[in-house]
C-alpha cells in the first residue's frame, strides 16, 4: 500500500503495523510525508494500488489517511462533540447539525469501543479519553487508515490496554492502523507486524512472533560496537560538578526528575541514556539555570550554584549545547557573528566592558568557521541560511570557545553529516583530554558508548540502570533505555 | 554591490507600500470626484511653503520621540500601547514642576526633563510590574493605564491642585513656565514665520542613543535577541524579566520627553488644549520606520508632511480625512510588504548561500568578511 524510496514498507489493510525505531531515526519524517505535511524529494506513496501525491493533510484526509498526533491538538475550553467536528462541521443549511453529530460520534463509539460523552468538556475528561477523542476525530472525517504518533506516550498501563482492545476493534473491521513508538513490548503486543527503521532507511520488517524485545533494541540501534581505541582514560579526582537529589516537578506536582545524583570530574564524560521525553531535556535545563528544582543542590568548581541565574553559570565556564538548536541555540534571523556571541555575549571576545565588541565578535567568528569547517560564504549570512549541520558546527564551535570546564551537551552531533561528526568527536575527546568535564546525552547509542567513561540510563526522571561502555553493548543499553527488561551491564 | 543590494532591499517595501498608498488614495479622490494630481499638487505647493515647513519639523519632532518611545519595546516583542498617556501625565507633572521652579536656566530646563522621563518610566513600570509579577499582558494594562492617566489628568488639572485660570479665556493650564526653563527655537527655515523647537536636537541625539544601544551595547544585544527568539535568549543566559522592566522604563522615559518640544517650546504651559493621541501615531510611525531611527525619522517627517498640507485640502472642498486613509493604507501595507521582503530575504540567503557552496571555491568556505 506505501512505498518509498529509502523507506519501503508495505501495510496490510486490516493489520496494526508498528514503525519502531530510535529518535531521529526518520519515523516522524515519514509519517509527515504519509500525512502530506512534507513532500517526498523522491519516491512515490501508493494507495490501494494507485500513486497518489499528497501535498496536505486535507489531501491526506481525502484519501482516508488520519493522523493521531503524540500531542493532543484539542481545545480544552471545547466539549468533545465541538472537538470533533471542529474544522468539519456538518450543517443543515446554514444551521450547525449538533443532533446528527453526536448521534454520529455515539456511533462511532460502539462501533469501535471507543465511547466518550460527547458533551463533556475535553478540559474535564482524562488523557485516555482525550485520545479517545483524537481518534475519533479522525474516524468522523471518513479515515480508513490511522497513523497514531507514540499513542501510548502519555498513557498508563489500564489506558493503554484499553488502547489496544479499540485498535483490534479497528483492525477487525477493516481498517489500517500504523503505530509509532519505541516501546518495544507493547509493539510486541499489538502489531501484526513490524518495521524497523535506522538513519532514515527501513532495516527490515519482521512478524512479532519471530522476535524478542531484545532483538528488536538490537535491530534499532545497529549492533556494531564503536570503535574501541578511545577508551584511554582521562578522568581525574578533581570533582567539577556535582548534582545531588535534583528533583524537578510540574506546577501539578507530577516528578520530571527524581532525586538524581551524579558527579563529573575533570576529564570525564558521563553519558545519559535514555529515550526522548525522560526527563534530558529537563535535566539539562535544570543544570542550566532555566528551571527551578524542587529540591536537590548542584555544586560547580566547589561552589553551590542552585540559585545562580543562567548568565553567571555560563560565565563561570559551564559551556551548553542545546537539544533544540533553533529555539535554544540560535538567533536564526541573525548573522552568524551575532549568533556567535549568543550565551557568550558578556564574555571576551565579544563584549568589552558594556559594549559589544564587534571586530573581536566578528574575528573570533571567522576562527570557529574555519575550525569547525562552517560552510558558508560568510559570517555576515543568517544563521537560518546554513544547513543544520553546519548552525550545529557553529554552534559546538562557540560552545568550545573560551575553554569551559564543563559542557552539558545534548545531541552535539545531530544533523550534521559523517565527516562533521568524526570531527565533533575529535574536539570533544581533545577538550576532555584537556580536563573538560561533560554531561552528554545522545540517542546515538554509538555516540554515548564511545564517548562516555560511565553510562546512566534515564527513565521517567530516575536513573535506573548504571552502564560501563568498556562492556556494554547498545543493543543491552537499547533494552535498558525502552523499559524492555533487563538490567544493563 | 552587496552592500547597495541590501539597502534597495530594505527601502523596496516602504517604497511600494507608499505607492499602493497613493494610488488607492487616488482611486478614492477619483471616486468622490477630484482630480488626484490636482490635489496632491496643491498639498505639496502649501507643505513645501516655508511655515509648513517650520511646522513639519516641529510634528516631526513630537512624532519621532513617540515612535522611538515605540520601538524600543518593539524590538523585543513587548508592545508599549501607553505612550499615549505616558506622555500626557509626564507634560502633566513636568509642567506644574516647570512652573514652580526658579532654578539658573539650563539646570531649570535639564530639571523639567529629567521630572518628564521619570514619570514616564513611573507609569510604565506598573505595566511591566504587573507583567512580571501577575503576567499580565503589557498589550491590555497599557491600554487601561492611558484611560487611568486621563482621569488622573482631569483630576489634577483643577484649579485648587495644579492649575490655574489662562488669562483671556475659559482654558486652564499649569502655571507658566517661566523664561528660564523655556527651550529657544531656531529660525533654520528662510521665510518662515514660526520657529523650529529647540528641542528637536533632543528628537535627534535620542535617536543616536538609540541606534547606539540597540547595535554596540551588551544590553541592547539581550533586547534584539530577546525580541528575535525568547527561548534562546533565556538559553543564552538574559534575564527576561529584568529586561522587560527595563525597556518598559526606557520606553517610559523616551515617552516622557514626547510632550516636551511642545511644552518647553510652544505653550510653556499643560492646558487643556495639550495635543492628543500623539502615542498612538508613534505606533504607527514605529512600524512605518521598521522600529530603525532613520527609517523612523523618514516615516515621522512624512507622517508630519501630511499632517501639515492636509490643512490646504478644506479650501478646495475636499475632505481633510483623504490623509488619514492614506496613512492608514501606508501602515497596513508597509507591514505585508516587510513581511514579503523578510520572506524574500531568508529564501534568497538560503539560495546564496547554496551556490557558493555548490561552487565549492576554497576561498568561499572558512573565510570571514571581516
Amino acid at each position: 500500500m506505501v512505498a518509498n524510496h529509502d523507506i519501503d514498507i508495505t501495510v496490510r489493510r486490516g493489520t496494526v503495523h508498528a514503525i519502531v525505531g530510535e529518535n531521529g531515526a526518520g519515523k516522524s519524517t515519514l509519517m509527515k510525508i504519509l500525512y502530506g505535511m512534507q513532500r517526498p524529494d523522491e519516491g512515490t506513496i501508493a494507495i490501494e494500488g494507485e500513486v497518489v501525491a499528497l501535498h496536505s493533510p486535507s489531501d491526506a484526509i481525502a484519501r482516508g489517511i488520519g493522523m493521531v498526533h503524540q500531542h493532543f491538538q484539542l481545545a480544552d475550553n471545547f466539549t468533545v462533540l465541538e472537538n470533533v467536528i471542529l474544522g468539519d462541521e456538518p450543517t443543515s443549511g446554514l444551521r450547525l447539525d449538533l443532533g446528527s453529530a453526536r448521534r454520529r460520534i455515539r456511533e462511532l463509539g460502539e462501533q469501535y469501543g471507543l465511547s466518550v460523552d460527547p458533551d463533556a468538556v475535553v478540559e474535564d475528561i482524562g488523557v485516555g479519553d482525550r485520545q479517545r477523542v483524537e481518534i475519533l476525530k479522525v474516524l468522523f472525517r471518513g479515515a480508513r487508515t490511522l497513523i497514531l504518533d507514540e499513542p501510548t506516550a502519555v498513557l498508563v498501563p489500564q489506558e493503554v490496554d484499553e488502547l489496544f482492545r479499540a485498535l483490534g476493534e479497528l483492525k477487525s473491521q477493516g481498517l489500517t492502523v500504523i503505530f509509532i513508538s519505541h516501546k518495544l513490548d507493547e509493539v510486541l503486543a499489538v502489531a501484526d507486524e513490524i518495521t524497523v527503521v535506522r538513519q532514515g532507511t527501513t532495516v527490515t520488517s519482521v512478524l512479532p512472533a519471530d522476535v524478542t524485545a531484545r532483538k528488536l533494541a538490537q535491530l534499532m540501534v545497529g549492533s556494531e560496537l564503536p570503535s574501541p581505541q578511545t577508551r584511554l582514560s582521562t578522568v581525574t579526582e578533581d570533582v567539577v560538578i556535582s548534582v545531588r537529589d535534583l528533583t524537578l516537578a510540574t506546577p501539578e506536582g507530577r516528578l520530571l526528575l527524581d532525586r538524581i545524583s551524579f558527579t563529573i570530574h575533570r576529564g570525564e564524560v558521563l553519558g545519559i541514556a535514555g529515550v526522548e521525553g525522560n526527563g534530558q531535556a529537563e535535566l539539562v535545563e535544570t543544570i542550566m539555570g532555566m528551571r527551578t528544582p524542587l529540591s536537590g543542590d548542584i555544586t560547580y568548581d566547589g561552589k553551590d550554584i542552585v540559585d545562580w541565574p543562567t548568565r553567571r553559570r555560563r560565565e563561570a565556564g559551564i559551556a551548553y549545547i542545546p537539544e533544540d538548536r533553533s529555539r535554544h541555540g540560535l538567533l536564526l534571523e541573525a548573522s552568524l557573528w551575532e549568533n556567535r556571541m549568543l550565551g557568550h555575549q558578556t564574555l571576551a571576545p565579544n563584549a568589552k566592558g558594556p559594549l559589544i565588541d564587534r571586530a573581536g565578535a566578528r574575528k573570533d567568528t571567522a576562527r570557529i568557521v574555519s575550525e569547525y569547517d562552517v560552510r558558508t560564504p560568510g559570517i555576515d549570512v543568517m544563521a537560518s541560511a546554513l544547513s543544520g549541520g553546519n548552525q550545529q558546527k557553529l554552534i559546538v564551535g562557540r560552545e568550545m570557545s573560551g575553554d569551559p570546564l564543563v559542557l552539558i551537551a545534548a545531541h552535539p552531533t545531530r544533523g550534521v553529516d559523517v565527516g562533521a561528526q568524526a570531527a565533533i568527536w575529535d574536539q570533544l575527546r581533545a577538550a576532555r583530554s584537556r580536563g573538560l568535564g561533560v554531561l552528554l546525552i545522545s540517542a546515538d547509542l554509538d555516540e554515548l558508548i564511545g564517548l562516555s567513561d560511565r553510562l546512566e540510563v534515564l527513565l521517567r526522571g530516575r536513573f535506573v540502570a548504571e552502564a560501563d561502555p568498556a562492556t556494554v553493548t547498545p543493543e543491552e543499553l537499547g533494552s535498558a533505555m525502552t523499559g524492555a527488561g533487563g538490567e544493563a551491564a | 554591490m552587496k552592500r547597495l543590494k541590501r539597502l534597495a532591499l530594505m527601502l523596496v517595501a516602504p517604497v511600494l507600500a507608499l505607492a499602493f498608498a497613493v494610488l488607492v488614495t487616488s482611486l478614492i479622490l477619483v471616486a468622490s470626484g477630484h482630480a488626484p494630481l490636482g490635489v496632491f499638487t496643491s498639498m505639496w505647493n502649501y507643505g513645501s511653503a516655508p511655515d509648513s515647513l517650520a511646522l513639519t519639523l516641529n510634528l516631526a519632532t513630537t512624532y519621532y520621540l513617540s515612535a522611538l518611545a515605540v520601538a524600543v519595546g518593539f524590538r523585543m516583542n513587548l508592545f508599549n500601547i501607553g505612550v499615549d498617556g505616558q506622555y500626557r501625565l509626564a507634560a502633566l507633572i513636568a509642567a506644574a514642576v516647570g512652573g514652580s521652579l526658579h532654578l539658573p536656566a539650563v539646570l531649570d530646563v535639564v530639571v523639567i526633563l529629567v521630572v518628564a522621563m521619570l514619570v514616564g518610566a513611573g507609569w510604565a513600570a506598573i505595566a511591566a510590574v504587573l507583567k512580571n509579577r501577575r503576567g499580565v499582558s503589557e498589550v491590555i494594562s497599557t491600554i487601561m493605564l492611558n484611560y487611568i492617566s486621563i482621569g488622573v489628568i482631569a483630576y489634577l488639572l483643577t484649579p485648587d491642585r495644579l492649575a490655574v485660570a489662562v488669562q483671556g479665556s475659559n482654558n486652564i493650564g499649569t502655571q507658566p513656565i517661566p523664561p528660564n526653563g523655556q527651550v529657544p527655537g531656531f529660525s533654520v527655515i528662510g521665510g518662515a514665520q514660526n520657529a523650529v523647537y529647540g528641542l528637536i536636537l533632543l528628537a535627534v541625539a535620542c535617536g543616536v542613543a538609540y541606534w547606539y544601544l540597540l547595535g554596540f551595547t551588551r544590553f541592547g544585544y539581550d533586547l534584539r535577541a530577546t525580541g528575535l527568539s525568547p527561548t534562546a535568549a533565556v538559553a543564552s543566559g538574559v534575564n527576561v524579566k529584568r529586561m522587560v522592566l527595563i525597556s518598559m522604563l526606557l520606553s517610559g522615559a523616551i515617552a516622557g520627553l514626547v510632550g516636551m518640544p511642545q511644552l518647553l517650546g510652544a505653550s510653556y504651559t499643560y492646558s487643556l488644549d495639550f495635543p492628543t493621541g500623539l502615542g498612538f501615531t508613534g505606533i504607527a510611525i514605529a512600524l512605518l520606520g521598521r522600529n530603525h531611527p532613520v527609517g523612523i525619522a523618514f516615516g515621522a517627517l512624512l507622517w508630519a508632511f501630511l499632517d501639515t498640507s492636509r490643512l490646504i485640502l478644506d479650501l478646495g472642498g475636499v475632505s481633510k480625512e483623504i490623509v488619514t486613509i492614506m496613512q492608514g493604507v501606508s501602515v497596513l501595507s508597509v507591514v505585508v510588504a516587510y513581511e514579503l521582503v523578510r520572506r524574500y530575504n531568508i529564501a534568497a540567503q538560503q539560495r546564496e548561500v547554496g551556490r557558493a557552496l555548490a561552487a565549492e571555491t576554497p576561498e568561499l568556505v572558512g573565510q570571514g568578511t571581516a
